[in-house]
């Protein structure tokens, strides 16, 4: 009873809803007629997609890559630097100017820096782009999560006479989860976006952004705004895989115990 | 009453009884709160346990009964006096692991199983895998609860979770337990049921507790001696000995004996019949 009425609202209303709405966008294209360098139909584009199956699976297959090479290397920095500002009060308060610093950056723009530092024929740019941008919000969430332990298991560790680093790996970090998972949930778009975007600011060819940009200049605009889809789906793989892990991770988290 | 204020050192009331496993001599504790006010949650306690022995602290909200068991337990330090447990300082003592303890929350880690959190404190104290499999197991069987070994506390009910609590507080064999109000989160009938556990696992282990409740029958069911104390300041009102017999003798009839009913009138007479006590010392909030 009750899951079928979830399933009904939770995939087939947003499904039919996304249905109607291209089917409108489609109407409106063709009534109007409306020209493909404003935007193109979604039956063009899907025409596109379907024609250039593999070229943009390779272009997603790279920029993906470059984001997840970013995710890991931003999330695990991110989460260390987290666990040792929680133990040393010290380095979290000097730290605190450098992470508003960083936060602030327009971290994209760092890309040509980065492309002179490593190379244009590399990918290392791209995924320090990614990394770094996957680092704040990963940081500042698994921070919150370490300072959010409750007083009975608090009391409990000190009744064990429990070491610091026997604490955190036993009762803090686990305890942090449900809020790391939360910062790479956010942090998996913003890879993915920032390996994108930094795309378009050189490196080597064979990415989704560089795709878009080349189609876009020749006039190929169906074309551009299929390789466009490739990176949403892109972006919702990264999103959905993050999501999943949590759910598995953090499914016996109750406040109740 | 000295000014407790000024003294930080702990002058040693009264003497120490070499083989108690409590001594509370002349502790007072004093919490500074905002803008430099402080309350007075304990005054001169002087407290004796036994090893074995089972003893109750029951009292109104406030009159830090949870406060004493703290300083026991080195979770907090006394603003005046000392406190040994068998013979050591409370910090040594908590350094060596010589209490288990349970609280009114069961406070397990919802991510281990319930063996996973039976045998944190043998993991955390480098007990050998196989050696923690088999003291889990004893404790499973001990606290009934060997079907559930692999379960996750969100699995479990507040009774259950409970008693893993239990399990985990004796898993190290103390000679001594500490209870912070741990059935105070149940109903009437799985309350009645713990105790008669309790009873049974405190008879086989041998352990002395220190039992705190606001409920007079689970005092006076438990304990061979209740402590009723009166709030601001927390003080001992008096102390009564309850003559119930050996945990042999403590089953479920004895909640119907003239005798139980007996102890819970004076327990109920200590606790409301005296005038009440005026506010004294320093100031309250």
């Amino acid at each position: 009873m009750r899951s079928s009425a979830g399933i009904y609202r939770t995939v087939l209303a947003p499904v039919l809803l996304g249905l109607v709405a291209l089917a409108l966008w489609q109407l409106l294209v063709v009534a109007f007629d409306i020209k493909a360098f404003i935007v193109p139909g979604p039956i063009a584009i899907g025409t596109e997609f379907g024609a250039n199956l593999s070229t943009v699976l390779q272009g997603a297959l790279v920029t993906g890559g470059n984001a997840l090479v970013g995710l890991v290397i931003g999330g695990v920095t991110g989460i260390l630097f987290a666990i040792i500002a929680a133990l040393v009060r010290v380095i979290d308060e000097l730290s605190a100017a450098v992470v508003a610093a960083i936060a602030v950056v327009p971290i994209v723009a760092l890309a040509p820096v980065l492309y002179t530092m490593f190379g244009a024929a590399a990918e290392t740019g791209r995924q320090l782009v990614a990394a770094i941008a996957v680092f704040i919000p990963v940081y500042i969430n698994t921070l919150r999560g370490l300072r959010q332990v409750r007083p009975v298991h608090r009391d409990l560790m000190r009744v064990y006479a429990a070491s610091a680093w026997q604490t955190t790996r036993t009762v803090t970090v686990p305890g942090a989860l449900p809020f790391i998972f939360t910062g790479l949930r956010i942090a998996s778009s913003l890879a993915v976006i920032s390996a994108l975007i930094a795309e378009y600011f050189g490196g080597p060819i064979g990415g989704l952004g560089k795709s878009i940009t080349s189609a876009a200049s020749g006039s190929n605009y169906s074309l551009a705004w299929a390789y466009v889809l490739g990176a949403i789906i892109v972006g919702l793989v990264f999103y959905c895989v993050t999501l999943a892990i949590e759910k598995i991770a953090t499914r016996h988290y109750s406040p109740n115990t | 009453m000295s000014d407790a204020s000024d003294i930080t050192t702990a002058p040693a009331t009264a003497p120490v009884v070499p083989d108690a496993a409590v001594q509370v001599s002349g502790v007072d504790k004093i919490f500074t709160g905002k803008k430099k006010a402080t309350v007075t949650a304990l005054e001169s306690i002087d407290l004796t346990v036994a090893p074995g022995e089972f003893v109750s602290l029951i009292g109104p909200s406030g009159c830090g009964k949870s406060t004493l068991l703290r300083l026991i337990a080195d979770l907090d330090t006394p603003s005046t006096g000392t406190v040994t447990v068998f013979g050591k300082t409370a910090r040594q003592a908590r350094i060596d692991q010589e209490y288990g303890i349970a609280f009114q929350q069961a406070g397990l880690l919802p991510w281990r199983t319930v063996t996973g959190n039976i045998e944190l404190p043998l993991e955390l104290h480098g007990v050998g895998g196989a050696a923690r499999k088999a003291r889990v197991s004893e404790l499973l069987a001990l606290v009934g609860l060997s079907d559930f070994a692999e379960s996750y506390p969100d699995q479990l009910s507040g009774g259950m979770q409970q008693r893993v609590a239990i399990a985990r507080a004796l898993a190290e064999s103390p000679r001594l337990l500490l209870m912070d109000e741990p059935f105070g989160a149940l109903d009437e009938m799985t309350r009645e049921r713990m105790q008669t556990e309790l009873v049974r696992i405190t008879g086989e282990t041998g352990a002395a507790v220190v039992f705190v409740t606001h409920s007079i029958p689970e005092a006076v069911y438990l304990s061979n001696r209740v402590v009723v104390m009166s709030p601001r300041p927390g003080r001992i009102r008096d102390v009564l000995t309850v003559s119930l017999g050996t945990a042999q003798e403590r089953t479920e009839e004895l909640r119907e004996n003239e005798a139980f009913f007996e102890n819970v009138s004076k327990v109920r007479e200590l606790l409301h019949g005296e005038a009440p006590v005026g506010i004294r010392g320093v100031e309250t909030r």
